[in-house]
């Protein structure tokens, strides 16, 4: 695979004074002979099914193994209906870690979800781009335009590393997700390229080596509440970034750093469900109430 | 690449490769058949097997051997679905070794008009899938393009006057990959083209000499 850099692009995008998802839109356009317009509506088809994904899971629906569900709404309700003096995250970060949930509840109740750049991860990019576009004001395109951003980014990202949890362990799906959400925040508002690129790069140095471990091999625990993590980090990293703040290592760097790093992961902590949290006794008590001790499959 | 491999597909979750990627072997499945499945056994090797149950691996499988895109409501609900339409199926633990993808799975279909395939296929993450077998020989077949399939026999001329086939309609060729057990018996060649082929090019490559069968395949990653 043809190895890209963001750094080009960024470069690229500053030189002919576009906003990054501006730019990424008329580079995919041409590259993959399609007008603007159709694909700035697919995108929209997309951010539908997210949207959609998060309603679905503020139902509070459970998953077929009954691991997870409902998290998502009850953290929403304590938010934006309890009367409480405790919270700590203010709205916008409060509505960005219930949505994160809650559209990976969906995902893992075997709900319709969008991808991005996997399903176990596909909590993070929905959560970030509506809790900021409720909560700021933007418009249909730019949000379209921001979730092309994220997609460019993680084209970068699986060019040069992987957007595998069994090839690269869970940074490279949530850490992507992650960097991904971040540039398309900053993206959204209206940040310049170059805080694009230090908002992916500060994201994914924040997840840099995170394992992935699923209790029973399922798309399930820890994976939900990662997504409201990665969720949280990539707000942070966007505001960061939004304020000035830089990476000190390059953004291709840090991408190459998180190859090297899924590499070195051994093999029980890249999506097996033999490491870290699956192999705890709880873990493994969980596989054996869904499994009865063997995995064989239904007739 | 493009954005859309990063970006979707939409799909039923809960993941992109044991769900949705299922989901496109069996859609593929189908569309190398060439009718509709009246039966299938179902071989899953490695991760497919140990938590393809708790990913609803088996029910994406069985939806995309009734042709469903990968995001369709019903997935959670095939085998019912599968029961009315009077495909019957079974799973089976296959070990396939170490060196076959974690996520594997072997086909092996019997058809209404009594047409069989064996294929063996793997879900290469994101949703992104990969053909390696087809009735024995090697082949690799990603489902990302519009593709002409034949089997022939291995005779000086046939890849000549198939591709010509193709270019006397203007169909461009991406990609083709040819493998044959030995030399001079039968072989299977996979001709990736860009845009769509035709049904006449289809017909066309049917009537020639040598050709024993010829399949036409819609991209099922998009």
């Amino acid at each position: 695979m043809e190895k890209l850099a963001l750094q080009s692009w960024i470069e690229e995008a500053a030189v002919n004074e576009l906003p990054f998802g501006r730019y990424c839109l008329q580079l995919q356009a041409t590259e993959m002979e399609l007008d603007q317009k159709v694909l700035l509506k697919r995108m929209q088809e997309y951010l539908a099914v997210m949207r959609d994904a998060i309603d679905y899971g503020l139902t509070g629906v459970r998953s077929t193994s009954g691991l997870v569900g409902g998290n998502g709404l009850r953290l929403h309700n304590w938010h934006t209906i309890e009367k409480n003096e405790n919270r700590i995250l203010g709205p916008l970060t409060a509505k960005a870690a219930a949505y994160a949930l809650a559209a990976n509840e969906a995902n893992a109740a075997m709900g319709r979800i969008c991808a991005a750049p996997t399903a176990g991860s596909s909590g993070v990019l929905p959560a970030v781009l509506f809790s900021i576009a409720e909560e700021r004001a933007t418009t249909q395109e730019n949000l379209a335009l921001a979730l092309i951003s994220a997609g460019a980014i993680g084209m970068v990202i699986a060019s040069r590393a992987s957007l595998s949890g069994a090839e690269g362990g869970c940074q490279a799906e949530c850490g992507s997700a992650a960097a991904m959400a971040a540039g398309a925040a900053v993206d959204l508002l209206g940040g310049t390229p170059v805080q694009v690129g230090h908002a992916v790069a500060l994201a994914l140095k924040n997840l840099l080596g995170l394992v992935c471990d699923p209790v029973a091999g399922l798309v399930e625990v820890p994976c939900v509440k990662r997504n409201a993590g990665a969720t949280m980090i990539a707000l942070l990293a966007a505001d960061m970034a939004l304020s000035g703040i830089e990476s000190v290592i390059p953004v291709d760097e840090v991408i190459d750093a998180m190859a090297a790093v899924g590499r070195s992961i051994p093999d029980a902590l890249r999506e097996t469900g033999h490491g870290g949290l699956a192999a705890t006794p709880t873990g493994q008590e969980c596989a054996e109430r869904i499994f009865g001790g063997q995995n064989r499959l239904n007739n | 690449m493009n954005l859309f491999d990063v970006i979707g597909p939409i799909m039923i979750g809960p993941s992109s490769s044991h769900t949705a990627g299922a989901v496109r072997l069996g859609r593929l499945a189908l569309a190398l058949l060439g009718e509709s499945v009246r039966d299938a056994d179902i071989g899953l090797h490695g991760s497919f097997a140990s938590t393809g149950r708790g990913h609803g691996t088996d029910r994406a499988l069985v939806a995309g051997l009734m042709g469903w895109d990968t995001d369709d409501s019903r997935i959670p609900h095939s085998f019912e679905f599968a029961a009315k339409a009077g495909l019957t199926f079974h799973f089976e633990t296959v070990c396939l070794g170490d060196d076959a993808h974690p996520n594997t799975v072997v086909f092996a279909l019997k058809g209404k008009s009594e047409g069989v395939l064996r294929l063996t296929g793997c879900s290469v993450g994101g949703g992104r899938i990969k053909i390696t077998e087809l009735n024995g020989f090697p082949l690799e077949l990603t489902g990302e393009f519009s593709a002409l399939i034949t089997l022939h026999h291995d005779r000086p001329g046939v890849i000549h006057s198939v591709t010509g086939v193709l270019a006397s309609r203007t169909v461009n060729v991406a990609e083709m990959r040819v493998s044959r057990r030995k030399k001079g018996s039968t072989a299977v060649m996979v001709i990736d083209v860009d845009g769509t082929v035709p049904q006449e090019v289809v017909d066309a490559v049917a009537c020639l000499p040598q050709i024993i069968a010829v399949r036409r395949l819609n991209p099922v990653v998009v």
